[in-house]
């Protein structure tokens, strides 16, 4: 039981909880209802494209690309469907998203595996290309006429409550979908052999070998996998905000780093969780959401999630090297 | 022989034009306890490297069960039931020890889902093999050494293991885990698995092997029962001459002022109380095992990682060191174990590497580095320390391990050190230059330099020095004058020594 | 042992065999050259074209050596960036309060004089940041610029509101947009900034330490060179040299924006990687990095004239990226065998 308390997941989760308590001492509204589905919303699309990054991360590798193919993924989705008039269910654009997403994730982890080139530069260019690609050839105007299924996405909700002063609280399906993803990559992480792998891999990428797992399928699990939920990431988002637009989800990457590694990832492979990385986003979901509730200005965003990335690399580095 | 499990015949390997391996022929019989005896850099890495399908053979065959492999991929070893322990151990310090026990049946078995179950049954056995207990949901991260290498055995024997390598297995075992690893081989052989026992230590050979294959220079220099062999002759055919008895004797010390002496030196979890003192002129040799506290003594007194207590005289004079630069200033200069990542800068030149300690003491006028003086200076340090290469522009990887050696001399002595510390001197050098080392560390003694080495090479330490340190278990147990014993008799004390502390 | 063996190899035959494969590189500009020349002689091929191309490629060049600096080391600045724009917003604060709306020559000389010396302070200051970040907590490289990329931007957001900042003098303006002579003042500065380097790389104890440091941090700490102290003098380097480029960019566009420029990172990454640095440290020229931006400039030039928008380009930037990386593990695996 001492163990736990050594544990980041559980500092995490104190400074969390600290922190929301602060946060709701200083406004009483943090805890309605509205503030917290409407945390759990922006929860759900960093948070799935985390779980992506924590899979990269703990195979000893980084992909700061994740923004570009979402946006590649769902804008050109989106196009492809207005263009044939699709009227069909939410499934195909979430299917043919995630493929677009999991082959450009292919793509990277063809580049790293392949000539072991350094995984930050790698995703750099194929952000670079791919963002150059999309708009150049697909399309740079803001589609507003979605497919239907897309715009019911975004009104079906799993909960709705009435609030003190009579307006109602929806919990948005998106909520539903990330909770799915978590419960899968949790499992695929701890329950299944190249789950496994990726922790081999971001140990020691040469005994990974030696005990027999492909380390080249396994990176390009990891980084089709980030771009798969990348792919999702960026449904849900377009749904959600009802239109799609090739300057969405720019610098998103940060926030997704910042979560992972503030949730205990070692930023050089090998060790994270997915408790770990879920407290995380949370962390940033909720003190991006405290600093509108204090009334501090949206321009100062930036500056926090940088000072918290600094921070949480800093202490984690110091862990490092005092054991 | 049809009962030989592995059988090599002829093996071939070239490394970018330079071979490696000459006609190497070796055979293991099932149930046979072989070990594989040489120098560093004789190609005993390689050529387990090769039965273990890292890397390819140019010529040759090899026989597994009497039939032919042409080519060994490390799944095809692995399989043919060869298993090797690596002195990396190439374990998982972020999984389990269960699952760094048991991940690759899994994988073997080309299972999707990890059966927890399946694998703490797996481990369970695997421990119970050689009998430890250790815990399987710890972190192999949290092991001790000696806990992360009883983990890598279990593992080798987890499936079907017909031949199992050991890599130097003994290197951070205590007497008494050495004892209990041997009697697992033999335990191993009664079930008919065969042992490549890869080591130098004599003592360790004669006691455990059944066969001798020993190797210089790329070709088998003997091969035989153990019964044939004693220590003279596994010496000779490991070197190729027999060895001249040199000693090395220092100048009578003036008692006034030592170059270094400590005292009660102390660094927690690393070395305690420890006095030492070194006289100009004198080599001094620490011994010990790994974990004893000699490499984290060197860098106390390299200020690498300073001392929390105690004191350290230069001169007579009390001194604080406590980081390499303060070091420097009094003259103390450190030669660190591993070449390749502490030490040389591989891929730039023989030149930066000897000037990259002193390059400000060419600064010209306008701040400018004294290129001309620089490699003036460079091409006399080649001739001074025989260093065997063509241009002082090439890069430092060109050169053998001997070489490489004298480059690092020939930096440290550029900073006109007077207290000279070398850790494993000669390790991974050819015979014929450790030979041409130990006498440059004569020389530079002579020069009226102390000289410390740490090594865990008997016979450099009696060769070398006229004086030896035993260390166990943080502390320095004993000391010798190496004038008139041998290192047999240098091994017998550090025997005794582990004995007398594990007893306590 | 032969005297005459221990001579340094002729300069010849380091440019045509050595590791640097500065020849190489140098036929890809001229190829470069020539191909968009023929392509689109009346346009290209012209005084205009070639005096439009001095005032643009020394912003890249400039933040090219500062990332070849950080990847000389072993290390990578994503920051460089976001360092321009901070000190360039900074700076034009300063000019918007204090400048003297009637100026005497001499006092607005003095005035811009003490803004470039702010401009390159500021730069130095946001670069010892990640130099202490990365050298004595050790945070990698990579996330400790990240981090403070994101930072930079984000003071800068906080400071301009996401406006750009206008009002700088004219006679500011000169820098990024005079000459001297036929030669544009960036153009200058940029040469004088290369000549500099290229100097201190190989002629001073700094530049060779840092080569060493590229190679081997662990062996340059037995070395014992301070590590830490060389470490955050290079990424305060880079950041003045970002600091230099910001003041550049601001005089010549008379404008700083928070968010201004971000396709530099991978443009300067790539000259860095086409101009023959090893990503992983200690290898690299100051030449290598000035052919390489040239080979860079001739391309864009021609790609503007051919009518690529800028999307086009980033696409094309991305994917180069990738194709040098590759050929270089190719031709590095053929070095091997």
């Amino acid at each position: 039981m001492s163990k736990i308390l050594y544990r980041t997941e559980f500092h995490v989760f104190v400074i969390l909880a600290l922190f929301s308590l602060l946060c709701g001492y200083i406004n009483a509204g943090f805890w309605s209802p509205l503030n917290l589905f409407s945390i759990l919303k922006s929860t759900s699309t960093i948070g799935i494209m985390a779980l992506g990054m924590l899979m990269v991360i703990v195979a000893g590798g980084i992909d700061i690309s994740i923004p570009a193919v979402a946006v590649f993924a769902v804008y050109s989705t989106s196009k492809f469907l207005v263009s044939i008039k699709y009227a069909g269910g939410i499934w195909v654009p979430f299917l043919m998203a995630i493929l677009i997403g999991a082959l450009l994730g292919c793509l990277n982890a063809f580049f790293i595996s392949k000539y072991r080139l350094a995984p930050l530069i790698v995703t750099l260019a194929i952000a670079s290309a791919v963002t150059g690609f999309l708009r150049t050839f697909i399309g740079s105007t803001v589609i507003a006429n979605l497919p239907r299924s897309m715009f019911d996405f975004s009104r079906t909700n799993i909960l709705s409550v009435t609030q003190a002063d009579g307006s109602v609280a929806r919990l948005s399906v998106a909520v539903v979908v990330f909770a799915v993803i978590t419960v899968l990559v949790w499992l695929l992480m701890n329950y299944t052999t190249p789950g496994r792998g990726l922790y081999a891999l971001g140990n020691d990428p040469v005994a990974a070998e030696r005990i027999g797992f492909n380390t080249k399928r396994i990176q390009f699990m990891a980084y089709g996998l980030s771009g798969a939920l990348a792919g999702i990431t960026g449904v849900i988002h377009v749904s959600l905000i009802r239109q799609a637009n090739i300057r969405d989800l720019e610098g998103v990457e940060m926030e997704v780093i910042a979560a992972v590694v503030l949730g205990g990832a070692s930023i050089t492979g090998g060790r994270g969780t997915v408790i770990g990385t879920l407290l995380g986003v949370f962390l940033i979901m909720v003190i991006k959401g405290s600093l509108i509730l204090m009334g501090i200005p949206s321009s100062w965003q930036k500056v926090v999630i940088g000072a918290v990335l600094i921070a949480a690399t800093v202490v984690t580095s110091l862990r490092k090297k005092s054991f | 022989m049809a009962s030989d499990f592995l059988r090599l015949v002829d093996i071939e390997k070239q490394f970018s034009g330079v071979p490696v391996l000459k006609k190497v022929s070796l055979s293991i019989g099932q149930g046979e306890i072989r070990c594989l005896a040489g120098e560093n850099g004789c190609g005993k890495s390689t050529l387990i490297k090769i039965v273990s399908g890292v890397y390819d053979f140019d010529a040759g065959s090899v026989y597994i069960n009497g039939i032919q492999r042409h080519e060994l991929r490390p799944v095809d070893s692995i399989n043919a039931g060869i298993q090797v322990i690596y002195q990396d151990f190439s374990l998982f310090a972020g999984l389990t020890v269960m699952e760094n026990l048991a991940l690759n049946t899994q994988i073997e078995q080309k299972k999707f889902l990890v059966r927890r179950k399946e694998m703490r049954e797996i481990a369970e056995r695997c421990l119970a093999q050689i009998n430890v207990d250790i815990g399987l949901d710890r972190l192999v991260g949290d092991l001790s050494v000696a806990d992360k290498q009883l983990v890598a055995i279990s593992r080798a024997l987890v499936n079907d293991a017909k031949l199992i390598i050991m890599d130097e297995p003994t290197t951070a075992l205590t007497q008494h885990e050495v004892d209990s690893l041997f009697e697992i081989i033999k335990g191993l052989k009664e079930r008919g698995i065969s042992t490549l026992f890869v080591s130098h230590k004599m003592r360790e050979m004669l006691e455990i092997s059944e066969k001798i294959t020993i190797m210089r220079n790329g070709v088998i220099a003997a091969d035989g029962d153990i019964k044939d062999f004693d220590e003279a002759k596994i010496t000779y055919h490991m070197i190729g001459r027999n060895l001249d008895d040199v000693r090395f004797q220092a100048p009578a010390p003036s008692e006034a002022n030592p170059l270094l002496r400590t005292r009660n030196l102390t660094r927690h979890g690393a070395f305690r109380d420890i006095d030492i003192i070194l006289n100009p002129g004198e080599i001094l040799g620490i011994t010990g095992l790994l974990g004893s506290g000699r490499t984290e003594l060197a860098l106390a007194l390299f200020g690498k990682e300073p001392a929390d207590l105690g004191s350290i005289y230069r001169d007579g004079k009390e001194v604080r060191i406590d980081s390499i630069q303060t070091a420097m200033e009094y003259g103390i200069a450190y030669v660190p174990e591993d070449r390749l990542t502490e030490g040389l800068f591989m891929e730039q030149s023989i030149q930066r590497n000897m000037f990259a300690t002193i390059y400000d003491r060419f600064v010209g006028s306008a701040g400018l580095l004294n290129l001309g003086d620089i490699d003036r200076k460079s091409g006399d340090m080649i001739r001074a320390y025989g260093i065997n290469t063509p241009r002082y522009n090439n890069p430092v990887r060109s050169l053998s391990g001997g070489n490489q050696q004298r480059v690092m001399l020939a930096r440290w002595m550029m900073t006109d050190a007077r207290i000279l510390i070398l850790n494993g001197p000669t390790v991974g050098v050819d015979v014929g230059s450790k030979f041409a080392i130990h006498e440059m560390l004569r020389e530079i003694a002579r020069g009226g330099v102390g000289v410390i080495i740490c090594s865990d090479d008997m016979q450099e330490i009696v060769q070398t020095c006229n004086r030896v340190l035993i260390m166990q278990e943080v502390r320095i147990t004993d000391e010798m004058v190496t004038r008139g014993i041998s290192d047999a008799d240098i091994s017998m004390r550090l025997k005794r020594a582990r004995q007398e502390s594990y007893r306590e | 042992m032969d005297n005459h063996n221990q001579l340094p190899q002729s300069l010849t035959s380091r440019l045509f065999h050595g590791e640097n494969n500065l020849f190489q590189l140098a036929a890809i500009t001229i190829i470069t050259f020539v191909l968009m020349s023929a392509l689109k002689f009346d346009t290209f091929f012209t005084m205009r074209n070639m005096t439009s191309m001095s005032f643009l490629f020394p912003e890249l060049g400039i933040f090219a050596v500062g990332m070849g600096i950080a990847m000389l080391t072993g290390g990578i600045d994503l920051s460089v960036v976001g360092v321009a724009n901070l000190s360039s917003i900074l700076v034009g604060f300063m000019f918007i309060r204090f400048f003297p709306a009637e100026a005497s020559p001499a006092v607005a000389a003095l005035f811009i004089a003490s803004m470039i010396v702010l401009a390159i302070l500021i730069g130095a200051l946001c670069g010892c940041l990640n130099g202490i970040l990365i050298s004595v907590f050790q945070v990698p490289p990579m996330l400790a610029t990240l981090g403070t990329m994101q930072l930079f931007t984000g003071i800068s957001i906080v400071i301009t509101n996401g406006q750009a900042v206008v009002g700088y003098p004219p006679q500011y303006s000169a820098i990024g947009n005079g000459s001297i002579g036929p030669v544009a003042i960036p153009l200058l500065i940029f040469i004088v900034i290369l000549v500099l380097f290229s100097i201190a790389s190989r002629r001073t104890v700094f530049g060779v330490n840092l080569y060493l440091i590229g190679t081997n941090l662990k062996a340059a700490v037995f070395a014992g060179l301070q590590v830490k102290k060389q470490l955050t003098a290079a990424y305060m380097l880079v950041g003045a040299l970002a600091g230099i480029a910001g003041i550049i960019i601001s005089s010549r566009t008379n404008a700083a924006k928070a968010d201004y420029g971000s396709s530099y990172i991978l443009q300067s990454v790539l000259v860095v990687v086409l101009g023959g640095v090893k990503p992983t440290g200690g290898k690299g020229t100051v030449l290598g990095i000035f052919l390489a931006v040239l080979a860079l400039q001739f391309l864009s030039s021609g790609f503007n004239m051919l009518r690529f928008s800028n999307f086009a380009k980033e696409f094309v930037w991305g994917a180069f990226l990738l194709v040098i990386m590759v050929i270089n593990y190719y031709t590095n695996e053929r070095r091997k065998t």
